[in-house]
């Protein structure tokens, strides 16, 4: 365990307080998009997946890195996509 | 790291958090999802490797080409997936996009803990382990989830010892974590952790298909939550700030979700997880019984549009019946018709009609209905008594008061919208088949109670028309 750890381990507890926080008024009406909202902001794998591909050497390692970068930008540019595309109904109506 | 990196890398989480917040309410939902994605563009502008170099000015080799076709292909997979899909099957997407993450955050972990030439400590070994197994867990699930909301075996798929071979498998995996956390330069260690992953895959779809399909939003939200604290582990694993951040708030949020998902249903999560609820052989037996003997009562549209057109307070109940039948633009033109008549029309959303929560609002904000008309349960079941009458388009186990009543029924004790208190109930159904839950509805014999059979759009139809004309 290096001199880091105890600082990301700080950080990650007080997400955990700030991810219920957040979230903790939400009508019903908005629990989908919000979880897909959320779903795409997880998308940030994205990035995993291209760091560990540039790091690749062999054809197995980037086989597998470029599967994770196509599941990731799926998942990121999907999940804003469609999140925008539910919350674009919810708008009020035109008079 | 330099101090600008983490700078930004707080900026970053700062539009991550705002984005969250913004999406919880309605008036500025779209504009949180932008400052999220906004976030998201920043961080993949300034991408730094876990050493400090900026990942865009490194010499340009085959894997950058990789990279960018990979990201591209992504992209265009999304894109189709989002703007193509039907409103009907969002959850179905959402499931998709939750699951490819969940896949990218093990095959991140994976790629990571093989790189040959590295000694790592436990804590960061034990992350890895975890996002290899969180992650492709949640894949294999949410494709299980995705095909059970596409009408692919809905039924739970249930076998005696299920929990307990269940129980076995996660023993061994863990068995096999532990022991690979202590290991990490052992010879045997690929086949070892090959045999982890297939097993974690395995788990994920031996987790979901005793679940019926009616409790999928519980398991895509609780899914999505394993996938955040999957992407936060990689975080840990390879040093990177703003995936800890973005994974945690995700996990720790969707965790919450879940768990309002199911206090809405009135069921502990243990028991969506596990209960294997809404088999439809003991459920479809309890609850039968007593009704023995009693029939339900038909109505033909043109009395049902009379009874509307002079009533005072309408309150429409939809369920996923009119998701099916795509029938939302009818049901406003229906509501906009009968409010230009005076009637003071609201719909009561129940917090988990349709096939997830807020399902029935993205729909209907779709059909142009002023999210002002939507009522949630608490709000709308004191007043119950007062409406004239009651529409129930397309719902089935959210209406059934047999959650009141009936103590041996599977869903006793599940709030529900009340309305049957409502002086006339019309319940629109193609027929007399069991809601999801598979079990019988009392409601359609209660003495109130008019059923208005046929396909809802149709009969939609002909009620704006009657309505109009009367």
């Amino acid at each position: 365990m290096d001199s880091n750890t105890p600082n990301i381990i700080f950080i990650f507890v007080l997400a955990i307080f700030v991810g219920i926080e957040v979230i903790s008024k939400v009508p019903s009406m908005l629990h989908t998009p919000l979880m897909s909202g959320t779903n795409a902001i997880h998308g940030i794998i994205l990035f995993g997946g291209i760091l560990v591909l540039t790091d690749a050497s062999t054809p197995l390692t980037q086989a597998l890195g470029f599967i994770a970068v196509v599941f990731g930008s799926a998942n990121v540019f999907g999940g804003f996509m469609v999140t925008d595309r539910m919350l674009q109904m919810f708008k009020k109506k035109k008079k | 790291m330099t101090s600008t990196i983490a700078y930004i890398i707080i900026g970053i989480s700062v539009l991550f958090i705002i984005g969250i917040k913004l999406l919880a309410s309605p008036k500025t939902a779209r504009i949180g999802n932008l400052v999220a994605a906004a976030g998201m563009l920043i961080a993949l502008l300034t991408l730094h490797k876990p050493t400090g170099e900026y990942v865009w000015s490194q010499d340009w080799n085959f894997n950058y080409t990789l990279i960018v076709i990979g990201a591209v292909v992504g992209l265009i997979i999304g894109a189709v997936g989002a703007y193509s899909v039907k409103m009907t099957s969002m959850p179905q997407m959402v499931a998709l996009f939750n699951g490819v993450g969940g896949g990218a955050a093990a095959l991140v972990a994976s790629l990571e803990f093989s790189k040959p030439d590295h000694s790592i400590t436990t804590f960061i070994a034990i992350s890895m382990l975890f996002a290899t197994l969180i992650g492709s867990l949640s894949f294999s699930g949410s494709v299980i989830a995705f095909l059970k909301l596409e009408g692919k075996f809905e039924k739970p798929y249930t076998f005696s010892g299920q929990n307990i071979l269940n129980g076995l498998i996660l023993l061994v995996i863990l068995g096999l974590c532990s022991w690979l956390a202590f290991n990490t330069s052992d010879g045997t260690t690929p086949t070892a952790f090959i045999v982890m992953f297939s097993l974690a895959l395995f788990f994920g779809v031996a987790m979901v298909m005793p679940i019926g399909g009616a409790d999928m939003p519980v398991v895509i939200s609780l899914l999505n939550s394993f996938t955040g604290l999957a992407v936060a582990a990689d975080g840990f694993a390879i040093n990177n700030l703003a995936m800890v951040v973005a994974g945690t708030l995700v996990g720790s949020s969707g965790t919450l979700l879940t768990l309002l998902m199911c206090q809405a249903m009135n069921r502990p999560v243990s028991n969506v997880l596990f209960g294997a609820f809404g088999s439809a052989g003991n459920a479809g037996a309890s609850g039968t019984g007593d009704l023995a003997g009693k029939s339900v009562k038909s109505i033909q549209a043109d009395e049902v549009a009379l009874l509307l057109a002079y009533a005072q307070q309408v309150v429409i109940v939809p369920g996923y019946g009119m998701a099916v039948a795509q029938a939302q633009h009818q049901v406003c033109e229906l509501s906009e018709e009968l409010a230009e008549r005076g009637v003071e029309v609201r719909f009561a959303i129940h917090p988990v009609a349709g096939r997830m929560p807020g399902h029935m609002n993205v729909l209907l904000a779709e059909a142009n209905v002023p999210y002002e008309q939507l009522c949630e349960m608490e709000a709308i079941n004191p007043t119950m008594g007062r409406v004239d009458v009651c529409l129930v388009i397309g719902a089935n186990d959210v209406v059934n008061p047999a959650a009141r009543e009936d103590k041996s029924s599977p869903i006793y004790g599940m709030p529900i919208i009340d309305a049957d208190h409502a002086k006339t109930v019309i319940v629109m159904k193609r027929s007399m088949a069991a809601g999801f839950a598979g079990i019988e509805n009392h409601l359609f014999y209660k003495d109130n109670t008019r059923m208005l059979f046929g396909d809802a759009k149709a009969s939609l139809n002909a009620l704006v028309t009657q309505v109009k004309a009367s």
